[in-house]
């Protein structure tokens, strides 16, 4: 009962939230002030936890972390089925389903791809895309405790997330699906792992923006938005900016 | 005698030329470049500081400094007087340098390959290739911006990784310090000055 009405009022409060931000760009900050400080306590929270656990991870033999990777990577297509559906891209929808489909199976409960050497690329999908192609603008930009980067919509997102993704569904929702059900430390443990797994892959590249950057938090505002920009998108075009240096 | 010297000093200089310049077509251009760059980063006879020199002669040659300079100013490039713009871009070259080399130590082997090429207007192609790192790691999707303007010296504008645009993370950091010092381009040559000095 308390939890629901926690959640009640979290909606709420994401929905005034969302409604009251979302015209404005997402290059507009929300409150930068407070983003900067929370940006400051998640760098020193990644260099006094993050980072180190990541350089360990590192370490491990190439077949545990690739396992490990396709392992999560199996577990977050899930949400990409039902996003899939909601944008009626019906191509992604049959990559998403039968990538999960064969790896779950063949591949052992995705801790191998066979599926991605059957030729089905599966997109990842989530609620601040989807929200992204009816489109919602992104509202202003701010930044989450450890979360990191985020707008107004792909805030609201993560909350959708976890009521459409049928991997939150049978874990922190605690309901049955096919016969399998979990409970809220298998689905952290997996949304951590999976940020480990990525942390590791980009070492260098966030060492070398650290190292060379005059910003840094300007510099991890930018990738962010431009990354959901492209996801949106499908596309990675800056040609008019460029053009208008040559007239 | 003094002809045979002309003749020797032209078919040397026709046969450098030829070695040492790289292909006119945008494409051939990345292809020769990044080779050229990969066998020299991972020769194990050469020094640090032969690589850095290396790294800051075909930056120098075949990078478009100055146009990303400006584009990395954005609207302040039309407002500027041209002294604070001729400052801007002398202090954007060293850091331009200075950020590039500092990346020579994050290397390790790779494979190159290009994947192909669009011409996107008529002084712009996109050349997409991926790199593959030889130790197993996750292969990286790279695209180039390449200025095509001049014909005969085709010129890098942009690296695109994983749809990410450099050029557009360094206009962006460079708008937030501008935003936060009243626009003032001396400031940010100072911020500039500072990271060349350190």
């Amino acid at each position: 009962m308390y939890k629901k009405r926690v959640t009640q009022i979290l909606s709420y409060f994401f929905i005034i939230f969302f409604t009251t931000f979302s015209n404005v760009k997402a290059t507009d900050e929300c409150f930068e002030g407070f983003s900067r400080a929370i940006f400051k306590f998640n760098m020193a929270f990644d260099e006094a936890i993050f980072e180190p656990v990541a350089k360990g991870y590192n370490k491990l033999p190439n077949p545990i972390k690739k396992g490990t990777s396709n392992f999560t990577s199996n577990i977050s297509t899930l949400l990409s089925i039902p996003n899939s559906l909601l944008q009626g891209n019906f191509k992604q929808l049959g990559h998403a389903t039968g990538s999960v489909i064969i790896n779950t199976s063949v591949g052992v409960l995705g801790l191998m791809n066979p599926a991605e050497k059957m030729g089905l690329k599966a997109h990842k999908e989530d609620v601040g895309q989807t929200l992204g192609f009816y489109g919602i603008g992104t509202g202003c930009y701010f930044v989450l405790p450890i979360l990191g980067p985020t707008t107004a919509r792909d805030s609201i997102g993560l909350i959708a997330d976890t009521f459409i993704d049928p991997f939150a569904h049978i874990t922190i929702r605690e309901n049955e699906l096919l016969g399998v059900s979990g409970n809220s430390l298998d689905y952290y443990s997996v949304k951590g792992t999976s940020a480990i797994d990525f942390r590791s892959e980009n070492l260098t590249s966030f060492d070398s923006l650290e190292k060379n950057s005059l910003d840094l938090y300007s510099s991890y505002k930018s990738v962010y938005l431009q990354n959901r920009e492209n996801k949106i998108k499908n596309s990675t075009s800056d040609q008019e900016d460029w053009d208008n240096l040559d007239k | 005698m003094k002809r045979l010297g002309i003749f020797l000093f032209i078919l040397f200089f026709s046969i450098s030329t030829s070695i040492f310049a790289y292909s006119t077509n945008p494409r051939e251009f990345v292809d020769e470049l990044v080779n050229e760059a990969i066998d020299i980063l991972s020769d194990k006879n050469l020094n640090e500081e032969q690589k850095i020199a290396f790294v800051e002669k075909i930056a120098l040659e075949n990078v478009d400094i100055k146009a990303l300079g400006l584009y990395t100013l954005g609207v302040l490039r039309k407002s500027s007087s041209d002294e604070d713009i001729k400052n801007y871009q002398n202090s954007f070259e060293k850091y331009f340098l200075k950020s590039l080399t500092s990346r020579l130590t994050d290397y390790s082997s790779s494979k190159f390959e290009i994947l192909g090429d669009d011409k996107k207007s008529a002084n712009t192609t996109i050349v997409n290739s991926k790199v593959t790192p030889i130790d197993g790691g996750p292969e990286i999707k790279i695209d180039w911006r390449i200025y095509t303007k001049n014909q005969e010296k085709p010129l890098i504008r942009d690296l695109i990784v994983e749809g990410l645009s450099l050029a557009r993370v360094q206009k962006e950091e460079f708008a937030s310090i501008l935003s936060s010092n009243n626009n003032d381009i001396k400031k940010l040559i100072d911020k500039l000055d500072e990271f060349i000095q350190n």
